[in-house]
């Protein structure tokens, strides 16, 4: 966090000051590590076998936050007993179906609803259907039973106890490499800094999803917090460090292919054929929680986008969307272009050549286009690859028959335009402009807008049918300026939403309507427009205002700064303590109140209880403070939503040199695999030949540079400052493969080989893993071969395996070699590739195995 | 200048008689920076912004002198960022004035071995034209069963988070408007 996220990190030290104790996991020590109070080296990919530790030790000390975990978790819920759990099939959960690698959830679920699971996981998978909980839950058909004595074998908190058994801490210590006495701290430390008077933090950067089991990671640090009450409290949390200025917001308002604004999902080809489909899919008629409402965010997201055209007699133009039929994810599209199947692509401020993973790959792509837009402030890597990249060095891009037509388009940057930024808390702030940009450069706003004025005007006129969505379009924003500039505020205000009578901005999506009175562009923004004003562009100073800082920007949902932060009061509305007080029951007023803008209905008192058949959010209890799920609770175990198991497990990376320690099931037996040829995944056990690829590589940022490198190797400061692609590696890895510092290394991997200039520094250690020394190497990923400073990209090196709920790349761990000198040039390059993956076997047909139990053939629920 | 003068204008005789005992204010001023005035303050124009890069979302201030950047600080009123930057936020001023900046549109035709120039007009009207020729292409009406899928997977996007939310949002409103499924971006990776 010190090293990325510096300024964030001056609030951990505010924290340290007041008597914190601060914690560091981190395959490397860093400058986080030394500021922090104890330091734990951690083997990469290993974080829920330590993080599992945790819940162990919570359960069987009993220090859970006992009030908390009955009221508002689904601890006493009771499961089905058609469950089996990775304790007797050896890593798998009931439901797995080898043909498929992907699990039928229906043993999941709680007693009594077990007809619930019957989502066909697979297909769930490919449209990444994860993402789509980044704002709620899974819905759940009425109250399962409990046992609030928590005594019950199969209440969660018994199988969350009996799950997690195996994960002790001299079990951590065999998988994780981290001492036993250092987890026994960490452990100790966050359970006594956790409760009524006190709570504790889990910042995590987002290097964490980049794991074929990171939905599962953030999984096991949501059971610990809420656990030990963590969650919706002042000082407690998960807290994501994002690393895009407004990566939260381009979720938000996602360009992603499986989304639409505010979470809504992309309509399937086969389950969303009409507009009720979809919508039912979503509200899911009659269930408990906030989505009932579902009906109006998507009628009024129809509305904003086709206007006058958009009628409930012709449910909204629901009949132009696109559909899905599968996985359309970027790593599946650049498969798609090495095929030929693509003929266009934009690149709008991404710089895949370096930042995505496996970098030949996403160049490959690129050279068998028909054309490419590359909107940039810099000649990035991906605008030159057919001149200037790796494979035109080895002949495998030969610019005279490299036929991509290339437009590269300048942009405008960020002080040369207005608009919001949406940053890791969920805040709006909006960006004055302060001078136009130079020559060409444009915003994506200009860019954008005038590309659809110019199709619509081709069009105009056509008969086809497939037009109308275009030419339906409501398009028409008001211009200033000698660029004839599109309205950022006119685009804030739609995402905002309006009465489409009146004209009127929404104060909140609770105006939303589903007959067509609204327009709303996001849901989960509105609001922030409210009252005619830009409440993203609030600037009252922190020296004005409380700590909680309510009128700087704008933070969705509402306002609210704290998520959930209901939980904060216990069921009878009181705040937990004196001390950790932020909302609170005001029995008086009859109203909810304090620091933040409660996250629950104002008025509804914590006595309230639905009455029979309720849906909606009236089935939602006076105490139940997690109201975007379906049951308001939170949930230590997922019967449904999560497609790799409803509790998190220890696997190995997709790559490592290890056999499990801790069970047959080797890695995630539902990641999301490419078999392709120019995707080799180095082998790992039980397959032969690991030993290849003996050590183990993970990469992340440094401070002066930021991801690919375009905004920061093209800056002079930033440049001089780290001007050389390296390596770091530990003495005791430099003396076994005879690499000196300063000198030069070579890494391989079934997909690439680099070099990088060698630091040796007991930053690194080597690991005892079970019975085992496992030596790390770290690099940095920013470098590419255009800028003021370059270097062989370290992306290069990874694999393309994704994790099966958000399809995510693994790039934060694989395996590799490592030899001293500098890499060979030309075709001799491709020699020491192939050469490689001959001794590893990674033939065109090699097929990494995903089940290694033969507990995948028990089907599991009958066992 | 009388020897009296001549000592009480030392900076270590300020430092240690004045109210400035630690040196960095007032007593390390000289004669000449005491009569500089800094760019903040003969700037034309201050824009409020946020950094570009990571997500902490830093608060910035930029000042704008004769049509040019100035100067980009940390804004101390950000309850977030309390007038902070860190080095990638400092160098904000070197990224918008750098001269490796292109400012100018640049066309490579299939298999040529160089850029040309091309005019901002002429290339927006001839990605206009691809972008309809690709989809006339690939378009995909309904399926095996005669379901909708008014769509087109012959176009791929990259990209949105270091761009507006306003500018995502146009964005996913005319591809999907377009048929165009496959747009990513970073949140992905
Ligand atoms: S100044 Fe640094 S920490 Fe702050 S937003 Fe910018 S990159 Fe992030």
């Amino acid at each position: 966090m010190a090293e990325a996220h510096p300024v964030g990190f001056q609030w951990v030290m505010e924290a340290k000051k007041r008597g914190a104790k601060v914690f560091h996991v981190d395959p490397r020590f860093t400058r986080t590590s030394a500021l922090a109070d104890t330091y734990l080296p951690i083997r990469a990919g290993t974080d829920i076998a330590l993080l599992g530790g945790v819940v162990r030790y919570i359960l069987e000390n009993e220090l859970d936050f006992r009030e908390y975990v009955l009221a508002y978790t689904n601890a006493a819920s009771i499961v089905s007993e058609r469950f089996v759990d990775t304790e007797d099939l050896d890593g798998l959960f009931s439901g797995y179906q080898p043909e498929t690698a992907s699990y039928d959830q229906t043993s999941w679920q709680y007693e009594g609803q077990e007809r619930n699971g019957g989502e066909d996981t697979a297909k769930e998978r490919d449209s990444a259907a994860g993402l789509r909980h980044e704002s709620h839950g899974m819905p759940v058909p009425g109250q399962p039973p409990q046992d609030e004595t928590l005594q019950h074998p199969r209440c969660v908190y018994q199988i969350l106890k009996r799950h997690f058994s195996r994960y002790t801490p001299e079990m951590v210590e065999r998988v994780c490499g981290v001492p036993k006495e250092k987890f026994l701290e960490l452990a100790r430390a966050w359970t006594e800094n956790s409760g009524r008077e006190r709570t504790g933090a889990l910042v995590y950067s987002v290097g964490w999803t980049q794991h074929s089991v990171g939905v599962q990671y953030i999984r096991t640090g949501a059971i610990i917090q809420t656990l030990l009450g963590n969650i919706g409290r002042p000082g407690g949390g998960i807290l994501a460090l994002r690393g895009h200025a407004s990566i939260q917001g381009s979720t938000d308002i996602p360009t992603l292919f499986n989304l639409l604004p505010g979470y809504l999902p992309m309509p399937h080809h086969a389950d969303h054929v009409t507009f009720d489909d979809w919508v039912d899919s979503i509200s899911q008629p009659g269930k408990k929680g906030f989505w009932g409402n579902s009906r109006a965010f998507a009628a009024s997201l129809l509305k904003a986008y086709w206007g006058d055209a958009a009628t409930p007699e012709n449910d909204f133009c629901y009949g132009y969307m696109p559909r899905m039929t599968g996985d359309h994810g970027t790593y599946q599209q650049v498969l798609n272009m090495i095929d030929g199947k693509i003929k266009g692509y934009f690149l709008l401020g991404q710089n895949p050549a370096v930042g995505s993973a496996h970098g030949r790959a996403q160049r490959l792509g690129m050279a068998n286009l028909d054309w490419l837009v590359v909107r940039d402030l810099f000649m990035i890597e991906s605008a030159t690859f057919w001149k200037n990249g790796p494979e035109v060095e080895t002949g495998e891009i030969v610019p005279q028959e490299c036929r991509t037509e290339v437009f590269f388009l300048p942009a405008a940057s960020h002080v040369e335009k207005e608009g919001t930024f949406t940053q890791t808390q969920r805040l709006l702030q909006w960006r004055e402009k302060a001078l136009d940009p130079p020559g060409d450069a444009r915003s994506e706003l200009w860019f954008f807008y005038h590309l659809g004025r110019r199709l619509r005007e081709k069009l105009a006129g056509s008969t086809h049918p497939r037009d109308r969505a275009l030419l339906d379009l409501a398009w028409d924003y008001p211009t200033h300026g000698p660029l004839v500039e599109p309205s950022a505020e006119a685009v804030l205000r739609e995402i905002n939403g309006y009465d489409t009578v009146t004209n009127r901005p929404l104060a909140g999506f609770t105006e939303a309507r589903d007959d067509g009175s609204t327009a709303i562009g996001c849901w989960i923004y509105s609001g922030v427009y409210a009252d005619d004003v830009n409440q993203a562009a609030r600037r009252r100073s922190r020296h004005e205002q409380d700590w909680v800082a309510a009128e700087w920007g704008w933070a969705w949902p509402a306002n609210r700064r704290t998520l959930y932060n209901r939980a904060s009061a216990d069921p009878q509305g009181r705040p937990w303590s004196e001390r950790k007080k932020y909302v609170w029951w005001d029995p008086e007023a009859g109203e909810w109140t304090g620091y933040d803008v409660p996250d629950f209905e104002k008025t509804k008192p914590p006595t309230y209880r639905p009455p029979d058949g309720a849906s909606g959010p009236e089935a939602i209890a006076g105490d139940d403070p997690f109201i975007m799920q379906s049951d308001g609770k939170a949930w230590l175990y997922v019967p449904s939503g999560v497609l790799d198991g409803p509790m998190p497990t220890h696997y190995e990376p997709a790559e490592s040199p290890l056999r499990n320690p801790m069970y047959g099931q080797q890695a995630n037996p539902t990641r999301k695999v490419y078999p392709h040829p120019v995707n080799r995944i180095n082998p790992s056990p039980p397959e032969a030949h690991s030993g290849v690829f003996p050590y183990v590589f993970t990469v992340s940022r440094l401070t002066e540079h930021h991801t690919a490198g375009g905004m920061s190797r093209n800056v002079r400061p930033l440049a001089e400052l780290q001007p050389e692609m390296f390596v770091e590696v530990s003495p005791e890895l430099a003396a076994e493969v005879g690499l000196s510092h300063l000198g030069w290394a070579h890494m391989v991997s079934g997909r690439a080989v680099i070099e990088a200039k060698v630091l040796v520094t007991d930053r690194l250690t080597p690991l005892r893993v079970d019975g085992r020394i496992i030596h790390q190497l770290w690099l940095p990923y920013h470098f590419g071969s255009e800028g003021l400073v370059t270097g062989d990209s370290a992306n290069d090196l990874f694999g393309i395996t994704l994790d099966p709920n958000v399809l995510i790349q693994e790039s934060k761990v694989g395996t590799c070699d490592v030899r001293p000198g500098r890499r060979p040039t030309g075709p001799a390059l491709l020699d020491m590739v192939a050469d490689y993956q001959r001794r590893a076997g990674l033939t065109v047909e090699h097929r990494t195995p995903l089940a290694t139990t033969d507990a995948a053939g028990e089907r599991g629920e009958d066992a | 200048m009388g020897l009296r003068t001549f000592i009480q204008g030392w900076p270590v005789y300020r430092q240690l008689t004045g109210t400035d005992p630690l040196g960095r204010g007032a007593a390390a001023q000289s004669a000449r920076s005491a009569e500089l005035t800094a760019r903040t303050e003969t700037a034309d124009s201050m824009a409020r912004s946020v950094c570009p890069y990571c997500a902490v979302g830093c608060g910035q201030k930029v000042y704008v002198s004769d049509g040019r950047v100035t100067q980009i600080e940390g804004d101390p009123d950000s309850p977030i960022s309390r007038g902070r930057l860190c080095p990638k936020g400092s160098a904000s001023k070197s990224l918008v004035t750098s001269p490796l900046r292109q400012t100018t549109v640049r066309y490579r035709r299939p298999y040529a071995t160089e850029w040309e120039d091309l005019d901002l007009d002429t290339a927006l009207d001839m990605i206009a034209d691809r972008v309809l020729a690709a989809r006339e292409e690939t378009w995909e009406d309904v399926d095996d069963e005669g379901r909708p899928l008014n769509r087109t997977l012959g176009i791929s996007s990259l990209g949105g988070a270091t761009l507006d939310n306003e500018e995502n949002y146009l964005i996913k409103k005319l591809f999907t408007a377009m048929g165009a499924l496959q747009i990513e971006n970073q949140a992905r990776i």
